[in-house]
């Protein structure tokens, strides 16, 4: 039978780029399908009744939602090229452990610093916290993964393209409290599934203008 | 490589009370691993509890041969992969994903979700509970023809929605609203039996009377009126 994939998407969308990019590093081919988020389709709300939300990864027809449940759903069924969590079972943990740190305190932090009015400040202290205390897991390695770029990578760096939008409403230079960080950014965007999958910061600065406009706080 | 060897150390440091903790408890169990457990008193948390999860403070931690885990549904998968007697999770690679979207949909939305019940009153909790039932609707029609939430036996999703059997469930009597109504749902009162019967989940669940006295006791502590 032939292999299909399709990727119900959002070009903005950090959690998007995660299975864009573990789909490019496994070299599979997919039929990319952008989501208008403020008009969904009905074959969105099918493939993903629960939440209702892209990424939504469609494999011969059977739905895989939750981009880090993604990943790991990639990096199971097409096991042959570039491994993107270790095998060693306490390696796996600490890779599960901190992508799920990412996903509680990265987003929900970031979010309030552009998407929360009043908010700006605290939210962006809080966030170069978050950050530091990556940098800090992160330390003297090339990547998460240690040599070999991966799971943790890939959970993170979409945030990188929306790092403009953050210290542009948060008032804060990430690259001066964590310049490691933005060199690890810097090394994961020499490859091409990650300079591929992370729009420009320009074009994210607009989206989000946009939708402040939306949500009336601008 | 030998699974299990006389020098193999398994600590759990946990809290009696506490789902997470609980179902650690459940999954070591089921796969017949001896363990030391620590009670914790997540009020004064001690300094052994700040090294081993310095990142969240929090328990569960699992200790193995020295090596700490964190996160409960990490630690559970940790367990899976360790100690390969009584698998947890299917071994069909999408069952599997679908088992680990439905753990989490359990700990993000409904625990997340019921937990603002807690508290409330009138029409904000009538929201409240609307919504957590919206949610728990999903795992009514996902028990549709099983037995247990993993299919025929216990599985992964069983052991982390022990959360919703014997935590939302048991304190519907305090909280003074039945969230979860037979009526309403058939399936998840019929798959709490099913559960009950295991003699692994019998064991493994905080004692019935003093797990009520206790939330009693927080809510007391919290200033929230009980029922």
């Amino acid at each position: 039978m032939a292999e299909e994939v399709i990727l119900l998407d959002f070009w903005a969308s950090m959690f998007g780029m995660r299975t864009r990019i573990a789909l490019s590093e496994k070299r599979v081919k997919y039929d990319h399908r952008e989501e208008d988020l403020w008009n969904k389709s009905s074959f969105l709300l099918e493939m993903n009744p629960v939440h209702k939300k892209i990424p939504v990864l469609i494999h011969n027809g059977k739905p895989v939602c939750e981009s880090l449940i993604q990943i790991e759903y990639i990096d199971e069924t097409w096991p042959d090229k570039n491994s993107l969590l270790p095998s060693d079972p306490y390696k796996r943990a600490h890779a599960k452990f901190w992508a799920d740190f990412i996903d509680k305190k990265v987003n929900v932090t970031a979010r309030r610093i552009w998407a929360a009015k009043g908010e700006e400040q605290e939210a962006a202290k809080e966030f170069i916290e978050i950050l530091k205390t990556l940098e800090s897991e992160l330390g003297d390695k090339k990547y998460f993964g240690d040599e070999t770029f991966g799971y943790v990578d890939i959970a993170l760096i979409g945030f990188y393209s929306w790092f403009g939008v953050y210290e542009k409403f948060g008032n804060i230079s990430i690259e001066s409290e964590c310049s490691k960080l933005i060199a690890w950014a810097k090394r994961c965007l020499e490859r091409e599934s990650v300079a591929k999958a992370l729009p420009e910061s320009e074009k994210v600065a607009t989206f989000v203008s946009d939708c402040r406009k939306k949500l009336g706080l601008e | 490589m030998a699974e299990r060897s006389n020098s193999e150390e398994v600590k759990l440091l946990g809290m009696w009370a506490s789902p997470f903790s609980r179902r650690i408890e459940i999954a070591l169990t089921l796969k017949g691993v001896s363990y030391e457990f620590l009670e914790q008193d997540i009020t004064n948390k001690s300094s052994l509890l700040l090294q081993l999860n310095p990142v969240n403070k929090m328990i569960p931690v699992l200790v193995h041969n020295g090596k700490p885990i964190s996160e409960s549904l990490v630690i559970l998968e940790y367990i899976d992969e360790t100690w390969r007697d009584n698998p947890i999770l299917p071994q069909d690679p999408y069952e599997r994903t679908m088992a680990r979207f439905w753990s989490k949909f359990v700990d993000e939305q409904i625990y997340v979700t019921a937990m603002k019940v807690v508290g409330k009153t009138g029409k904000e909790r009538d929201a409240v509970v609307e919504a957590t039932r919206d949610l728990l609707m999903f795992l009514e029609k996902e028990l549709v023809g099983k037995d247990f939430l993993g299919g025929k036996s216990l599985g992964f999703v069983d052991i982390v929605a022990t959360l919703v059997a014997f935590w939302l469930m048991r304190t519907e009597e305090i909280v003074g609203v039945k969230v979860v109504p037979v009526e309403k749902f058939p399936e998840i009162h019929r798959w709490v039996k099913n559960l009950l019967g295991n003699d692994v989940i019998k064991k493994c669940i905080p004692p019935e009377d003093e797990h009520l006295k206790y939330i009693r006791a927080r809510m007391e502590k919290l200033n929230i009126k009980s029922a």
